[in-house]
């Protein structure tokens, strides 16, 4: 096996699309050094991106906020323009393991490992982000939402990686949050999480609503029936008891040592509800 | 596998390794450098008996490569006292008895140094959260959570 630390973009994809059969990238490492701890794990190549400039930077830029793959979950809630536009994204990255986790781990990771369960995603999905992927034969730019394609697997191809995910800056009255449950109060893997974007219009009505649930299915479920029933609302009860109906329907979950199905179905109803009304009072809604 | 040079600084001491690609920096530290304060517990970044502090950042040195320190700054146990004089955390942990075997002590001293440079007045819930990485299955937490008060008030000098 082989180490490489790049300090370039076009020089890491061209180690990745090189010929080394096996590759993975390196960020934070939480998860990859796990998995090289167990006795089946088998790489020829280890590409070190954290020495590219700009890996370790969140920029804010006119329209939004630009957070390199490298850097660690703990910066972000140390960024205080980032903390005040994104709660609920912050708020999610930041759940994610112990202290000594923080200090390594990155979204990008948590995208790129592909846990139907990781805490970041729904909240990224929810947030309207894309990500900047950096390959041979370029840049491109995706929807969060087509980054993973099932447990373990991501839609990126052979010499590519995540160099950035890139959060939207939108107009006033804007909330997001992040709930996820969990049978212990800190350092666990969701059971069920969901994430809620919202923007009011000047009435304290939703304008507009992206709603993401994560651990109910293969993958990262976003909810368009979700989102239509709060849609026109102020939240009312009827409101937040149509969204947790939708939340549950929209919920495949699996029956597994951390929930069942039916548990995982009305959780994944209550948090909704929950989060939905952190990310309305978020967004200036009385 | 061929060996990689690494130049890092470690507790203030420029130093030089040699390391396989494959070698996490816990191993480095304690089978190349002989600094043997940090443990492995459980080598897959839950127990935090390996905590070391990167860039002032404590992580799981279990969880990093030896190769990844190149050009970076890591502090260990090993650099905490000043010569014979120990730092307050570690007086502290002494005079509450917040150690039984000792295997996580080196961490949780890592990581609480690392919450009072961010924090220096801490609540104990913050010290709790903050500490939930470390893993203790002798003392029982509340010790450690009084000596890292007590120390920490003794460096915003209180109780002097």
């Amino acid at each position: 096996m082989r180490y490489e630390r790049p300090q370039t973009i076009q020089d890491a994809t061209a180690l990745l699309a090189g010929a080394e059969a096996k590759s993975y990238v390196l960020a934070g490492g939480t998860d990859l050094l796990v998995r090289m701890q167990s006795d089946d794990f088998e790489a020829d190549l280890i590409v070190d991106i954290k020495a590219i400039a700009g890996m370790d930077q969140i920029t804010e830029v006119e329209d939004g906020f630009v957070i390199g793959a490298g850097v660690p979950c703990a910066a972000l809630a140390e960024n205080a323009a980032l903390v005040a536009a994104w709660p609920g994204v912050v708020e999610a990255a930041n759940l994610i393991g112990s202290t000594q986790i923080q200090g390594r781990c990155t979204v990008v990771g948590n995208l790129c490992n592909a846990s139907p369960a990781a805490d970041s995603v729904p909240a990224l999905v929810a947030s309207n982000a894309r990500v900047r992927i950096a390959g041979p034969s370029g840049q491109r730019e995706v929807d969060i939402l087509d980054v993973p394609v099932s447990p373990g697997k991501t839609s990126l191809k052979k010499g590519e990686f995540i160099e950035a995910v890139v959060l939207p800056k939108g107009a006033a009255h804007l909330g997001d949050a992040y709930l996820r449950f969990i049978p212990r109060t800190e350092m666990d893997i969701a059971v069920v999480g969901v994430g809620v974007h919202l923007a009011l219009d000047d009435a304290g009505a939703i304008s507009s609503a992206r709603v993401a649930l994560g651990a109910v299915g293969p993958k990262v479920v976003l909810s368009q029936e979700a989102a239509d029933t709060l849609v026109g609302t102020k939240l009312e009860d009827a409101a937040l008891e149509a969204l947790a109906t939708a939340c549950s329907d929209a919920s495949n979950p699996i029956d597994d040592k951390r929930g069942t199905v039916a548990f995982r179905k009305q959780v994944a109803g209550v948090l909704a509800r929950r989060a939905a009304q952190t990310a309305y009072t978020r967004a200036g809604g009385k | 596998m061929s060996s990689i040079a690494v130049s890092t600084t470690i507790n203030d001491d420029d130093v030089e390794f040699l390391c396989q690609p494959d070698e996490t920096l816990l191993d480095v530290l304690r089978n190349r450098l002989g600094l043997m304060g940090a443990k492995e517990g459980c080598g897959t970044g839950d127990c935090g008996a390996c905590s070391a502090i990167v860039d002032g950042r404590v992580v799981c040195s279990c969880l990093v490569l030896g190769a990844e320190a190149q050009g970076r700054t890591i502090e260990t146990i090993e650099g905490m006292a000043n010569g014979s004089e120990l730092h307050p955390l570690q007086r502290k942990f002494i005079e509450h008895a917040a150690l039984q075997c000792g295997i996580c002590t080196p961490g949780f001293l890592m990581a609480a140094k690392a919450l009072l440079e961010v924090n220096p007045d801490p609540t104990e819930t913050e010290i709790r959260f903050w500490l939930a990485g470390n893993l203790c299955r002798c003392t029982g937490y509340d010790k450690i959570v009084r000596a890292v008060q007590d120390a920490a008030a003794e460096m915003r000098g209180e109780n002097a």
